[in-house]
């Protein structure tokens, strides 16, 4: 059983259109405990803001479990930027899975904020990216992003180099959203199906 | 870098694309699923459905065919054509679209843009503006360019940004079905006070109207109609000319 953490951080309906459409089949939307620890694989989506996301994963007691939880978990966007140390967004403190900061990104020349569209990866490492090229173009959207970390898997430039990706023990993030990025998209969502 | 995006626009009516000749005569150009995969395998960057419909039955079959989309493609999509409340917006992101455009209505009602940038996020609304030129000032117009405003196009524009819009999507309703290229001196006086991306549209009948939007305009992103669906210049080839011009573009 896949389970996708359900709580209050915008649309999930894209995560569950995308995990169809890559095969997974008894995808399960759910907040309870119980599922979560015993799913063979937890998905944390959000768009959003982090300090409403991270508020609805507290009154779950979502905040203290997902950090204990020991299959593989995978968190996009607004759920990469949760498992972090601490968000300038709303001035949160993360779950403290990954040993980086969340900072919101400074317009300049040429540098829109929100980051918006489709930009190019490098620097890949780990089983997300297995078949994956460098320079493979995956869709952002997001005005916060996280400091590279010694468990950086993935670089992406936008008016400086952030974390794309990041992976420690079995916990997995991605700022961007494979759920839109087109075949590359659905090719690491099945890589992370596959650990 | 992030890569400036191609963006073929999709009218809808009934369930079904249409191409407007002028918005004379209407032809019939299939199923918006099909033609959107099209697209997307095709290497869009995102799509653009429009709902043109004129009657309570064909708006019906919209709502519908959103969750289809949504469902078989996997590239964002903004769909747009007379959404004018906040419960509309928050219908579209429960059906599964990525943004929402907001252009007459907003224009009526500036508040629908913070209402739905507080609720649902920034990166939902995308704020469409039609202007023309009118004794030397850019008026921003509406119901397809018919009725002139108030406004003007770059007070309005950085108005909606202030508001919340994720992004400005300029269409000259002079330039558009033109196919003599866009105003560039207007869209890079744009990217000059904002901060949020712009989409340039309307006007494009070559890849050079495209590349030098992108470049002189510094637009984020080009949309078009009719050069995607008569073949004219295909998605492919549109992209990989830019890319000879060392323009960054997905491939």
């Amino acid at each position: 059983m896949i389970a996708v953490v359900k709580y209050d951080a915008g649309n999930v309906r894209s995560v569950l259109n995308a995990l169809d459409r890559a095969g997974a089949r008894d995808v399960v939307l759910t907040s309870d405990p119980e599922l979560l620890r015993s799913a063979s694989k937890v998905i944390l989506p959000g768009v959003g803001e982090a300090s409403t996301a991270l508020e609805s994963l507290r009154k779950e007691g979502l905040d203290t479990l997902i950090p204990t939880l020991t299959n593989p978990v995978l968190g996009i966007c607004i759920g990469l930027q949760l498992l972090c140390q601490a968000s300038e967004e709303g001035n949160v403190r993360g779950m403290g899975v990954f040993p980086a900061h969340v900072r919101r990104f400074v317009p300049g020349e040429g540098i829109k904020v929100p980051h918006m569209g489709w930009n190019s990866l490098s620097q890949l490492e780990g089983p997300l990216f297995k078949g994956i090229d460098e320079g493979t173009y995956f869709y952002f959207v997001h005005s916060y992003r996280a400091d590279i970390c010694e468990d950086t898997a993935a670089v992406c430039d936008h008016g400086g180099n952030f974390s794309a990706a990041i992976c420690r023990g079995n916990f997995y993030g991605v700022q961007f959203h494979p759920e839109k990025s087109g075949a590359a998209g659905e090719k690491v969502l099945k890589n992370f199906l596959a650990i | 870098m992030v890569a400036k995006r191609i963006i073929p626009c999709l009218d809808v009516t009934g369930g079904r694309t249409v191409k407007g000749v002028n918005f004379v005569s209407l032809r019939d150009a299939g199923d918006p699923v099909d033609l959107g995969r099209k697209y997307a395998l095709e290497g869009a960057d995102e799509l653009v459905f429009l709902d043109i419909s004129a009657t309570v039955e064909e708006r019906a079959t919209f709502f519908a065919l959103v969750e289809r989309i949504a469902r078989e493609i996997d590239i964002p999509f903004t769909v747009g054509g007379g959404i004018s409340t906040l419960e509309q917006a928050g219908n579209l992101l429960e059906a599964g679209a990525d943004k929402v455009s907001v252009n007459s209505a907003a224009v009526r009602n500036p508040d629908l843009i913070d209402g739905i940038a507080s609720h649902f996020g920034s990166q939902f609304v995308t704020v469409a503006i039609d202007a023309r030129v009118v004794e030397g000032k850019w008026v921003v117009t509406t119901h397809g360019g018919r009725k002139m405003t108030e406004r003007e196009l770059f007070e309005w524009a950085h108005e909606a940004q202030e508001r919340g819009a994720g992004e400005i999507l300029f269409t000259s309703m002079d330039h558009d079905g033109t196919r003599n290229g866009y105003p560039c001196e207007t869209y890079a006086a744009l990217a000059d006070i904002l901060s949020i991306p712009v989409i340039a549209s309307g006007g494009a009948g070559s890849v050079d109207d495209i590349a030098r939007v992108l470049v002189e305009g510094r637009a984020d992103a080009a949309l078009a109609a009719s050069i995607f669906h008569y073949n004219e210049i295909p998605v492919p080839v549109l992209k990989r000319e830019l890319r000879r011009m060392n323009i960054n573009v997905r491939i």
